[in-house]
């Protein structure tokens, strides 16, 4: 095996060593791998389905189905606004459109400078403060539209575009 | 060090009990998701710093607790001093140095920091003096806000694992079962299944391999009390867990936790180790010759992995596709092996039915539905959080005395409980007691414990749309009644939200649902349409005012609605103008204010701004109207 190493100078090989060679551990070895690239690109899947014995188009129609996992390079900060019950009729529907305005991406998307994917999550859990807004690592709640700008600036990271 | 025998389980508990008594004083600072992210992390490191400066821990016996959710979200961070018992809320670090010097000091309560009841306007120091706190019974929940989850010794004083010991020194396997039987305990997950009789088909299944496994996959949105019992008490769930492995004859566990949850791994990975240290979970359990260990398994962020099968698949590193269940999964589940899954509460209920005997947890409940059940009040109600409560409970008692009602006094218009395959109850089934039948029979069912209150602001057609969404989202695919179905019905409430609804758009929703009901594979196909259902059972006419009026009784649907502002209600105070997103509202400060149609997108973000109620919706097509020279209401 050639030696990819991962963002953070892992090379493959330890996070595979991590795991039992089997079919059981692909979802495990995925999820080591997004935490890694920050994503799951084309290669790397293919040398995890070498490793664990799986045909390619198994851990393809894994890495498809769930929500966790992303094909594409992500944003260096991930949004994700909560589009849970209580956040739907709380509002959250505004808090998208609000950073729609500001940043010009929808959800799914990421900006053109890499700079902040907005994603959207069924409930993060934490609906007492509905609506959820989670840039980065900080959790905001109680978010009204106005409040977006202030969320994204506070991070830090729009300064830099 | 290895606990290894009764002798020494006892003398581990008093050592536990011993030490917790020399805290004379204990600071709880509530570390739950929602306080966190209102910053208790910071409080609770400002106590820590500020009782280490002052060297309070030997001079007085203070010490600080970070713990799980306390359940009062609404008004974290919270922080609960113990003995005496006082709640303070929305606390600051600011606030730290002023809690030490007057509170702990010299007893004085500081009144500004003390819940207000609104109703009688009086401060409340006592926690357990709250509605919010008082009606409430805690049995899954009985430690979390108590203990530190990060630490085993802690909840030894608190009597965990003491469910287990009873089991392992003075029960056999059928003993167990028998007490689960007597218990009445039902699966908490949602679907009611009795907990005994699914470990007496898997103790009675053969093969040498088993399985014990946690759903910890809480999918449904508007539920986080599994989040909060994993986070706030793993012991509670790992105890459960060994308790079901030895009834069952299983030496091998999952805890599936969901992908969303990450705090919940951290805490539970450490739970873990701490017990196996201790000999509570891996070989020779408490020296009684049985092993058992637990592995956790991540979730990819799949809804449809709630489900039994798909959860399974899911730990055997596959997609998560539910299969037929023609065999049980306690006959053939994870791995083809005989298999028992629980939800998180189920397994949290386990430790204190074997600890305080069946017949305890019978007699709280009704008929059929025995005990407690957790749930996450949330919504349109003034007192979101998660509260614990005897089955049997009204719906009027958890909306109005425990959550204070309905937010901004609203009318109260539907309560949604089951999440996407539960449904909606209006105002008429308030006084129905909350237990597994009485929710069915209604249309909708338990779930795993979300209940979402909705005032008149919220449109039914909109969240019967939303919950479409979500599951068209969320289908796994793999059959068509639900893949294709929800597509189908989607679209039709996509046009009755734009204003394209048809007659006889409600017998097309209705013939799909049915459609939907008999021919999906699993339950989330089957149970997908009750949000539908519910609605359109009790909420007919907002269905047909979208359809025959082009209008949104609620003022939600933006297509369907415009807003404006009434002259003579209109002090001027500009709130509206800074609420708007769009840029649609002019007019100086103090002087009237006015809406530009053009311009608005309908948001109604001015509406809930308006400290004077000096904005009305009205149907668009008033607009249209009044633009071609009719009586529109845009007067």
């Amino acid at each position: 095996m050639n030696s990819i190493s991962c963002a953070d100078g892992q090379p493959m090989e330890a996070i595979l060593e991590r795991h039992p060679r089997e079919e059981a551990s692909l979802i495990q070895v995925l999820q080591d791998v997004h935490r890694a690239y920050s994503y799951l690109p084309c290669d790397v899947l293919v040398q995890v389905a070498k490793a664990l014995d799986v045909p390619v188009a198994k851990v393809f129609s894994v890495a498809t189905f769930y929500k966790a996992f992303s094909l594409d390079p992500q944003g260096k900060t991930i949004i994700k606004v909560c589009t849970g019950t209580a956040c739907h009729i709380r509002g959250s529907g505004q808090v998208i459109e609000e950073i729609t305005r500001q940043l010009g991406i929808g959800p799914g998307e990421t900006t053109s400078d890499m700079g902040f994917t907005l994603k959207t999550v069924n409930c993060v859990g934490a609906c007492a403060m509905a609506p959820v807004l989670i840039v980065g690592e900080q959790v905001h709640g109680g978010v009204k539209p106005a409040k977006v700008a202030k969320a994204l600036n506070q991070e830090g990271h729009r300064d830099a575009h | 060090m290895r606990i290894d025998s009764k002798a020494q389980f006892d003398s581990a508990v008093r050592n536990a009990k011993k030490a917790a008594a020399g805290r004379k004083l204990d600071i709880l600072v509530c570390c739950g998701t929602g306080c966190l992210a209102n910053g208790s992390a910071k409080v609770a490191e400002a106590f820590a710093k500020e009782v280490e400066a002052r060297g309070l821990a030997a001079s007085v016996g203070l010490f600080t607790k970070k713990t799980g959710c306390h359940g009062f979200c609404e008004r974290g961070p919270l922080v609960v001093l113990k003995p005496s018992g006082v709640l303070y809320t929305k606390v600051k670090p600011e606030h730290v140095p002023e809690i030490l010097d007057k509170t702990v000091a010299k007893g004085e309560i500081i009144t500004k920091l003390l819940y207000k009841n609104p109703a009688t306007k009086k401060p409340v120091e006592q926690y357990t003096e709250i509605p919010f706190y008082k009606n409430q019974t805690r049995v899954a929940m009985r430690n979390i806000g108590q203990v530190d989850p990060t630490d085993l010794e802690d909840s030894l004083a608190h009597g965990a694992y003491a469910g287990l010991a009873r089991a392992l020194f003075h029960k056999t396997p059928e003993e167990v079962i028998a007490e689960v039987e007597v218990s009445g305990l039902r699966g908490r997950g949602g679907a009611g299944f009795l907990t005994a009789r699914k470990w007496r088909a898997a103790r009675k299944a053969s093969g040498e391999r088993k399985f014990v496994l946690c759903n910890g996959d809480e999918g449904d949105p508007g539920a986080f009390k599994d989040r909060s019992i994993m986070e706030g008490d793993p012991h509670a769930v790992l105890e459960g867990l060994i308790i079901g492995a030895y009834a069952v004859g299983a030496h091998e566990g999952f805890i599936y936790v969901r992908d969303e949850y990450p705090l919940a791994v951290v805490h539970l990975a450490l739970a873990m180790e701490q017990a196996r240290q201790r000999g509570l979970l891996g070989k020779n359990i408490l020296g009684t010759g049985f092993d058992f260990d637990v592995k956790i398994s991540r979730g990819g962020g799949a809804f449809v992995c709630g489900e039994s099968s798909a959860l399974m698949r899911s730990i055997e590193g596959k997609t998560g596709e539910p299969r037929q269940k023609y065999t049980h999964a306690t006959d053939r589940g994870l791995f083809e092996c005989p298999t028992v899954l629980n939800n998180v509460e189920t397994w949290a209920d386990v430790g204190a039915v074997l600890e305080h005997g069946g017949p305890w947890f019978a007699a709280m409940g009704t008929e059929k539905s025995k005990g407690t059940k957790a749930f996450s009040l949330v919504g349109k109600v003034k007192n979101t959080g998660l509260i614990e409560l005897p089955m049997g409970t009204t719906l009027r008692h958890i909306i109005y005395d425990i959550g204070g009602g309905i937010l901004d006094d609203r009318p109260f218009k539907a309560v949604q409980t089951g999440g996407p395959s539960g449904g909606c109850l209006p105002e008429s089934h308030l006084d129905s007691p909350v237990d597994y039948e009485k929710l069915t029979e209604a249309g909708s069912m338990m779930g795993s414990g979300g209940m979402i209150v909705m005032d008149d602001r919220t449109c039914m057609v909109d969240v019967a749309r939303y919950f479409l969404s979500f599951l068209v989202e969320e289908s796994c695919g793999k059959c068509t009644p639900c893949r294709e179905g929800l597509k189908q019905l989607l679209v039709i409430y996509d046009g009755l939200v734009a204003g394209r609804g048809k007659p006889g758009d409600v017998e097309r929703i209705e013939r799909l649902a049915a459609g939907m009901q008999l021919g999906s594979l699993c339950e989330l196909g089957k149970s997908a349409p009750n949000p539908v259902l519910s609605t359109l059972r009790y909420f007919r006419e907002e269905y047909q005012a979208h359809i025959e009026q082009r209008a949104c009784p609620a003022g939600i649907c933006r297509d369907l609605t415009a807003y404006e502002i009434i002259p003579e209600d209109c002090n001027g105070c500009h709130a509206c103008f800074r609420a708007c997103p769009a840029d649609a509202i002019t007019g100086e400060s103090k002087k009237v204010h006015t809406i530009h149609q053009g311009k608005c997108i309908s948001c109604g973000a001015c509406y809930t701004a308006c400290p004077t109620d000096a904005i009305r919706f009205f149907p668009k097509v008033a607009l249209a109207a009044a633009a071609s020279g009719g009586q529109g209401g845009a007067s």
